[in-house]
């Protein structure tokens, strides 16, 4: 199994920056704008946007930042081993009326993001919901598609994308496995 | 995991991603919209040949809050009292089609013969049989305790919590699944109840035992207290000499109430007989899990049902 390094840790965070000004900019600033990351490494990535977010915006964080966990909602759940939930936080102000960023690393079937848009669904009636994802691979099998990408990475369907964020694993980069 | 018929089934791992996977559950039943689509299109049979309130109705309420259909069987008003067999009873509902059967019973082992016999193809869940085993009981139990003692709990087990369980050990069914599951999330378990009440396997067991309350609540520290129904409709002998007895010795009265540190919980599993086992000073006091414990029994239910119908067939 080969693999090779497709972004780097600096690629990886001027990527994080350039997605969080892209929010701020199509969102004419952050007013009612809720960021959900879905967890674990959409999560991580959620909260280095807030982070950045919040060095050009005076924002309070916790009223921005949040997770969303959709396991309850894949299509999946007969198929695959069962796999337990996350946690799920939706900042103090709900999301009714508000813009959702939704957050995920790696943008593939979409139907994962299905999953979110019915998992959000649960918890109010937000005014837009955007999608922001560091790695759009192809290969849709949904009609669905990401406002915000850090990286287009056309791929095969029997590679294999790994995602590395130092907050859940050792190092910081993108690498691609055939 | 196809069945739930004993705690001892579940690995400290596997039991801990149920507690975990609870504690997702819990926040849905605090939203407005209380339902998931996970198990939508899955039925769901509570199968009870004995009384139930609490059980009972939690489980539905736990099928229903994951968008399952639950068909409700109690034993009183069905064609068990024309002397129809549980397996006769069981082939009738596989016919019409149950992902799930959770089932209540008078005699010890029917949930292992239910879900080892083929009558069924769904997965079982023990919601009691005979005085044998209530896993769902010692999960809410477990996860009620770790909660009110951890404020992070996710993850973690009951390391070095010292719990006692009182009263009427020999003829319950949830003292046995407590016992063997609290001792595997690393409890330490005292048995405490009249001689009568104490069987000497189960005394093996356990990290100790008293034939008295005063004695244990002195000698054990204590991080919570059990305490356990006196089951009068499964005594067929005189095993103390009246019911003003056993409340003076082993009930946890005002006084007893005041004995434990500050910081002990009350646990009742339900119902409770106030008066005997239990006086409304313990049973209403704010170290008292007694409501924590029924709300969480829903939660905790989601949390089993999710684990044991969703997953492929590689399990």
């Amino acid at each position: 199994m080969q693999s090779r390094t497709v972004l780097t840790s600096s690629d990886i965070d001027r990527a994080v920056t350039r997605i969080s000004h892209e929010i701020l900019e199509s969102n004419q600033g952050s007013q009612d704008l809720v960021v959900l990351g879905i967890p674990t490494r959409g999560a991580i990535l959620a909260k280095r946007i807030v982070d950045t977010i919040s060095k050009f915006e005076s924002i309070d964080t916790d009223a921005v930042l949040g997770t969303l966990d959709i396991t309850m909602h894949r299509d999946d759940l007969a198929s695959k081993p069962t796999r337990n939930p996350a946690k799920t936080v939706i900042p103090a102000g709900g999301l009714d009326g508000r813009v959702v960023v939704l957050v995920d690393d790696v943008l593939f079937s979409g139907r994962i993001i299905r999953a979110a848009l019915d998992a959000l669904g649960d918890y109010g009636r937000p005014s837009a919901v955007r999608l922001a994802v560091l790695i759009d691979r192809g290969h849709r099998e949904l009609p669905i598609r990401a406002d915000f990408v850090g990286k287009n990475l056309p791929t095969s369907r029997d590679e294999r994308i790994r995602v590395l964020l130092t907050e859940s694993d050792t190092e910081n980069e993108v690498v691609i496995e055939a | 995991m196809k069945h739930l018929v004993s705690v001892a089934d579940l690995s400290r791992e596997a039991a801990i991603a149920i507690l975990d996977t609870s504690l997702e559950m819990s926040e849905v039943n605090d939203r407005d919209i209380k339902k998931l689509p996970t198990l939508r299109g899955k039925t769901v049979v509570n199968l009870f040949f004995e009384d139930s309130t609490r059980t009972r109705i939690s489980f539905e309420v736990a099928a229903k809050r994951l968008s399952a259909d639950v068909i409700n069987f109690a034993a009183k008003g069905s064609s068990v009292s024309k002397g129809e067999s549980l397996k006769d009873t069981a082939q009738t509902l596989e016919a019409i089609g149950a992902d799930a059967v959770v089932i209540r019973y008078h005699a010890s082992g029917a949930a292992h013969m239910l879900a080892n016999s083929g009558w069924v193809k769904g997965s079982v869940i023990n919601a009691g049989d005979g005085t044998h085993e209530h896993p769902t009981q010692a999960l809410l139990d477990a996860f009620t305790l770790r909660s009110a003692i951890h404020a992070d709990a996710r993850g973690k087990g009951l390391d070095g919590v010292a719990v006692a369980i009182v009263g009427d050990i020999a003829h319950s069914r949830v003292a046995r699944s407590n016992l063997v599951l609290l001792k595997q999330l690393g409890a330490k378990v005292y048995l405490v109840g009249p001689p009568t009440l104490l069987p000497n396997a189960l005394i093996k067991q356990a990290d100790g035992f008293s034939y008295s309350l005063d004695e244990a609540i002195a000698t054990f520290k204590l991080d919570a207290v059990m305490m356990l129904r006196v089951q009068l409709e499964r005594m067929t002998a005189g095993f103390f000499p009246s019911e003003r007895e056993y409340a003076r010795i082993w009930g946890l009265n005002a006084d007893r109430l005041a004995l434990l540190a500050p910081s002990t919980f009350v646990m009742h599993p339900g119902p409770m007989n106030r008066g005997l086992e239990i006086d409304a000073a313990a049973a209403d006091s704010k170290n008292s899990l007694v409501l924590k414990q029924v709300a969480n029994g829903v939660s905790v239910r989601m949390a089993v049902l999710y684990h044991l119908l969703s997953g492929g067939e590689n399990e």
